[in-house]
């Protein structure tokens, strides 16, 4: 008896989107095509198949962007009371989920990441966002900053195509829970689920110019952050965007959050739950094929278990299954685009050159499209670049250390600081480490989970401000 | 940290030395061990492997049948149907045991002679396991005495909860030594007494080491009864011991699985958990009665592309 059980294909139907041929810029309640009529075309990274063109925006279309978020903030959005402010983020809330497998499904398509994640993770998720910041509307004099806050008026956001929908919740919802209307750029590369998203703001009645998407490059982002009538800058990207933006808004009074870059280490010691680290480790680097800021790219690992550890979590690398995004038993999709596989290649070469122990399961990847097999480096030292810069890829470094004080020492020594992990059936321990390590989220004994809930945010190079919770309100008001 | 062979060596040579060997398994984080079963509970198996899937589950069931009115007719109309599960389709495969009382076992093995169905009986004054060393042995010796291929027993849960390993350990070796060579020893640890994911690691390791040839979730007496987390667990202590001793164990989940969706959970738990080794009755069982005519439903479903109403298969 052949005890072979293949998983036949299970793809989710594509015929629930529908993508139209080429998509204008969203602003003041309208879809409308670029002044000067430039475009670009985002593909499928799965397949390279191109799927729409899309507007480019220049300095007069984020202009005119900017010119109906301020218009719509100041006769309609910053008038309106909190509670009925709230009833809008419902709405478009509920409008998400009713959505929710478009949504999830467009988002597979465009960014590559697997179905199971799109709509297991970043669509809820972004909804349970706005339901969070829709509860906060009203209640805005309570949550402890002052009385009577206030909207800072127009907020020019950025965000990046690892999370598209997600990102856009993110930074969307509480700008306006808090009376801010905003110009978002989504990423050139994925923005298609903003786009959607505009349509169910439309679907929400949702005032003119209270939401405005603006699609392009790096210069459409700069043309937002360095507009004159942007009150408030927030970014979610790399390190070195994000220090240009910082620059380009110093000495204005625009306030900025930034969240930024990470090489988080993931710190497992001998008396963790060794199967549930193991599968720590692999939700930590290879969710989304490891394009999160907050994944756990630097395994730091007691050296008493450290080969017990590896040997695990090859045998689990190996059952991961990596291919085609729509597939719902697809645990790997495709990397987001030719660019990024060029910098996830690079760096794994270089760190095979610097010597360190390259290692990948045996996979057959497809044809056509972008794809880089889930990886892990061994005998890696603080000295190898692949232990220092962020790789943002499906690529793993395992460093070992031999007592706690190392572990954290290690772990802290890095420019980043957005998150770390713990591993530890001992509840002391996990809290020795936390209350020492410098990174702005902290899992023990889990990693790579969210909560509208939960503010989220880096030390030193990973960015300023936080997202996320109570303290994700602070940013949008005065 | 993970035992090897040479740490298992003397891990059984006193109370304190059990103690310390299962003391010191690596822990299981239940947060951890519940999201990787809903994890697998995610895998959409359709068509062809909806197919093996069925089959094989069909193949792996243990039907059961432990009730206080159980009757020599009862427990005839069940071992028909065991060997033949869907008298209206001769492809369908069939099961791999029927699991009765040892004084039904004659019974059972009469009605299935010449036929491949295993005779399981559960013994040790199953299912609470409350009763002298003496008279759980002599349950076991009518039960292989009948013909039982296989005797499921029960451990006593009260010597483990209070910490006598070794008396736990020292009753899985004698109910073995009783089995002889002839019946294969299945150890029902009633999981949903046990409680922590911890002590069903441990008592799984303890069960391994005495000689178990399958470890077994639940009697179906106490709820609840087999649980995708608890059997992951038990899957990875197989895993581990294989790994450490070269010796395969099989792994039966028992109790409150009634459809086939939760049965195929199961085996995509077994695949990619275990590994496909243990896809095969021999290492993998359902102790079952009412998911058999489900698995037979959505059997006729996959062939036909049309489902049948339930008198359209019997009832036993």
């Amino acid at each position: 008896m052949d005890n072979v059980f293949d998983y036949a294909p299970a793809p989710e139907s594509r015929a629930i989107v529908d993508i139209k041929s080429s998509y204008g810029l969203f602003v003041d309640g309208e879809f409308r095509d670029s002044a000067a009529g430039h475009g670009f075309k985002t593909v499928n990274p799965a397949t390279e198949e191109v799927l729409a063109d899309v507007a480019e925006a220049d300095e007069a279309d984020v202009d005119a962007a900017v010119k109906a978020a301020r218009r719509a903030w100041t006769r309609v959005w910053s008038r309106m009371p909190g509670a009925e402010r709230g009833k809008y983020l419902f709405r478009i809330a509920r409008i998400m989920q009713e959505r929710s497998r478009e949504l999830a499904v467009l988002e597979s398509i465009d960014n590559g990441k697997p179905i199971r994640e799109s709509r297991d993770v970043d669509v809820p998720t972004a909804a349970a966002h706005f339901f969070y910041y829709a509860g906060w509307a009203d209640k805005l004099g309570y949550a402890g900053f002052g009385p009577d806050p206030q909207p800072l008026g127009v907020a020019g956001q950025v965000i990046p195509w690892n999370f598209p929908l997600l990102m856009l919740a993110w930074k969307i919802a509480p700008a306006l829970a808090c009376g801010n209307t905003v110009v978002l750029k989504p990423a050139e590369t994925t923005p298609l689920t903003a786009l959607l998203f505009a349509e169910i703001c439309q679907q929400a009645d949702l005032p003119p110019g209270v939401v405005n998407i603006v699609t392009g490059a790096g210069e459409t982002g700069r043309a937002l952050v360095s507009h004159p009538d942007v009150d408030k800058v927030a970014f979610t990207g790399s390190t070195d965007v994000g220090r240009a933006i910082a620059k380009a808004v110093a000495g204005t009074d625009k306030k900025v959050t930034l969240e930024l870059g990470g090489k988080a280490a993931n710190i497992v010691f001998d008396d963790a739950p060794v199967d549930q680290a193991v599968e720590g480790i692999v939700n930590g680097i290879f969710f989304n094929q490891g394009h999160v800021c907050c994944a756990g790219s630097r395994l730091l690992v007691q050296e008493s278990v450290a080969e017990e550890v590896l040997e695990r979590l090859k045998r689990r690398m190996g059952t991961l299954r990596i291919g085609d995004p729509l597939d719902k038993n697809t645990d790997i999709g495709a990397i987001n685009s030719a660019e990024q596989l060029a910098k996830i290649r690079e760096l794994s070469d270089i760190g095979e050159a610097e010597g360190a122990g390259r290692w990948s399961p045996a996979c057959d990847l497809p044809d056509h499209g972008y794809w880089f097999p889930p990886t892990v480096f061994t005998g890696v030292s603080q000295a190898h670049r692949i232990a220092r810069e962020e790789i943002f890829g499906p690529v793993l470094s395992v460093i070992t250390f031999r007592t706690p004080a190392e572990a954290v020492e290690k772990a802290n020594n890095t420019p980043y600081g957005l998150s770390a992990g713990i591993w530890t059936d001992k509840g002391s321990r996990i809290l020795w480490t936390a209350s020492r390590l410098r990174a702005g989220v902290v899992w023990s004994n889990t990693f790579n989970r969210f909560d509208p809930a939960s503010p989220f945010g880096g030390y030193k190079e990973s960015g300023y401000g936080r997202e996320g919770g109570r303290h994700g309100l602070e940013a949008y008001l005065r | 940290m993970t035992p090897t062979a040479s740490s298992l060596a003397d891990a059984t040579s006193s109370d304190a030395a059990l103690r310390r060997f299962l003391h010191g398994l690596p822990g299981v984080d239940q947060v951890g061990a519940e999201q990787r079963a809903a994890a697998l509970a995610t895998r959409s198996i359709k068509t062809t492997a909806k197919e093996f899937a069925i089959d094989l589950a069909i193949r792996m069931v243990d039907l059961t049948t432990l009730e206080g009115q159980d009757t020599p007719g009862k427990v005839r109309a069940l071992s028909a149907k065991a060997m033949r599960p869907d008298p209206a389709d001769p492809s369908c495969p069939a099961v791999a045991a029927v699991c009765v009382y040892p004084d039904l076992v004659a019974v059972a093995k009469e009605t299935l002679a010449g036929s491949e169905v295993k005779v399981a009986s559960v013994a040790t004054a199953f299912p609470s396991g409350r009763s002298a060393m003496a008279v759980k042995l002599a349950d076991v010796r009518s039960a292989v005495d009948a013909g039982a291929d296989e005797v499921d027993m029960v451990i006593d849960r009260g010597a483990f909860l209070s910490g006598r390993y070794l008396e736990v350990f020292e009753e899985i070796v004698a109910v073995k030594a009783e089995c002889g060579e002839g019946a294969h020893l299945k150890v029902i640890f009633e999981t949903g007494e046990l409680q922590t994911f911890d002590n069903i690691r441990r008592v799984s390791w303890l069960a391994m080491l005495a000689g178990a040839d399958f470890i077994k979730t639940s009697t179906g007496k106490v709820v609840p009864a087999a649980t995708m987390p608890g059997t992951l667990v038990m899957l990875e202590a197989v895993r581990d011991f294989r790994e450490a001793t070269g010796q395969m164990v099989g792994v039966k989940p028992a109790g409150g699985i009634r459809a086939s969706k939760e049965a195929i959970r199961y085996l995509v738990m077994v695949n990619e958990v275990a590994g496909p080794d243990w896809l095969d009755p021999d290492w993998f069982r359902f102790g079952a009665s009412s998911l058999l005519n489900d698995l037979l439903m959505q059997r006729t479903k996959t062939r036909t592309g049309r489902y049948s109403g339930p008198d359209y298969f019997t009832l036993d």
